[in-house]
């Protein structure tokens, strides 16, 4: 680790104008200090929102062995 | 259920047959560190596998993210001098031993490399005074770091073994249970009415709460671990649903990064697979070094955390209103409210005294009182 930040690695991507023009009045005196700091946000909240929830890779076998020390120490019954 | 955090509940165990370590050099690491590596190997820490690489670091300090962009706000290190480790290069592999926990783990490094303590301090802790407990261990760390993936080849039965569940484990206990949401609560202490009260009201609206004290090193005048763990089985006979309230430990140290430790202690409740995690009042906080609201504050830069934050502000009893309250409900002066300080009820328990009712259930006050010695000397 240095003491001077590593140059980041960030790239363009292209909005249309208008679209532009809206985001920048909308974060008006909110904690956005750009229209990026913005778009970021968005997308991350987008992106991470589409993953799937559960779905556990535990196999069968896995999951009895568990569920049998679960049941010697008084979590399950 | 929620994935693990980066998606995938890592599992860094490996059967000691498997693999021959004759020949490699051991390194002797604290307690400390040793709960980190079974953290890594458990998957408490998800997505890391192992010690942090320079461009993980970089990133975590400056962006409180991986490399990856993946939240991450607490740097998980191995550091060492370079006297420890004369031999050794980078794509080698040692062996990380210790001798309490009955640790044995393989290190394949990536990468030795240096950093500076002022940036880690003053980015992670927000000071570089001396007097933080956090800055102090930073400043106390070796020279050198080391990244890369561990293996957990052997670690020994531990006391409280049997509070002790895995995120592998919890997730399967959620699941037989039917929860589908599950608040935590991290906790520290013996539980007063006033914990009670943030963890049933946060239970309301979930299907089960899971308790998740932390237990390891403490200071002087802090619970004894099984005084913790004690005080809450009572609470928990007495006071609580069986099929709705569960607790297990967390062997992790505390920071003391206010913010930044809340995000992380979220994280690490994510992969047990927690749907809510309760952030209290400058909650991982030390003296006057975080706002008491900071940890909740922080909370709006991650939106894609996928750990809903439940905050509490300060809370007590209003002898108004006959109950427990906040800023929020209650209407009436300060006058009528009595805190829930836990200095006084250290002080009353200390002398042998049980607090009153208002306070702490009369159960768990006997139960702590039951103990010649409930605090740490």
């Amino acid at each position: 680790m240095t003491r001077v930040k590593n140059e980041k690695k960030f790239t363009t991507i292209s909005i249309p104008t208008p679209l532009a023009e809206k985001i920048k009045k909308r974060i008006k005196g909110t904690g956005f200090t750009s229209l990026s700091s913005y778009a970021t946000y968005v997308l991350r909240e987008i992106l991470s929102g589409m993953e799937e929830e559960t779905g556990e890779a535990f196999t069968k076998e896995d999951e009895e062995k568990v569920k049998e020390r679960l049941r010697a120490l008084g979590y399950l019954d | 259920m929620p994935k693990p955090h980066g998606g995938k509940l890592i599992d860094r165990h490996i059967k000691k047959e498997s693999l021959d370590t004759n020949g490699l050099c051991e390194f002797e690491i604290d307690t400390n560190l040793a709960e980190d590596v079974v953290n890594i190997a458990n998957g408490v820490f998800s997505p890391l596998e192992g010690f942090l690489c320079n461009n993980d670091l970089e990133n975590v300090v400056t962006e409180k993210r991986l490399a990856n962009d993946t939240p991450w706000t607490i740097p998980i290190l191995l550091d060492f001098d370079k006297n420890d480790l004369k031999e050794i290069k980078e794509g080698d592999s040692i062996l990380l031993t210790n001798k309490e926990n009955g640790v044995r783990a393989l290190l394949d490094i990536d990468e030795i490399y240096t950093y500076d303590k002022k940036t880690l301090a003053q980015e992670i802790y927000r000071t570089k005074e001396t007097s933080h407990p956090g800055v102090a261990n930073v400043y106390n760390m070796k020279q050198l770091l080391a990244g890369g993936k561990i293996s957990l080849l052997a670690s020994k039965p531990r006391k409280f073994d049997e509070y002790n569940l895995t995120p592998k484990e919890t997730r399967i206990l959620f699941k037989e249970k039917g929860w589908q949401e599950i608040v935590a609560f991290q906790t520290r202490n013996p539980p007063h009415i006033g914990h009670e009260y943030v963890q049933k009201t946060a239970l309301t609206f979930v299907d089960g709460l899971f308790i998740n004290p932390i237990i390891g090193k403490k200071k002087s005048g802090d619970f004894k671990d099984e005084v913790i763990l004690s005080s809450y089985d009572t609470l928990m006979k007495h006071y609580y649903l069986k099929d709705r309230a569960v607790m297990s430990i967390l062997r992790t140290s505390m920071k003391y990064a206010g913010p930044r430790e809340a995000i992380h202690h979220a994280i690490m409740r994510k992969n047990f697979g927690c749907t809510h995690f309760i952030v209290g009042r400058d909650h991982a906080g030390v003296g006057d070094y975080y706002g008491p609201y900071d940890a909740h504050e922080i909370f709006s830069e991650f939106p894609d955390l996928r750990i809903i934050p439940v905050f509490f502000r300060s809370f007590s009893r209003c002898t108004k209103c006959g109950g427990v309250v906040n800023d929020k409900i209650c209407p009436h002066d300060q006058k009528y409210h009595i805190n829930f300080s836990g200095k006084k009820i250290r002080e009353l328990l200390r002398n042998g005294e049980t607090p009153l009712e208002d306070m702490m259930r009369k159960e768990v006050a006997e139960t702590i009182l039951k103990f010649d010695q409930p605090f740490v000397e």
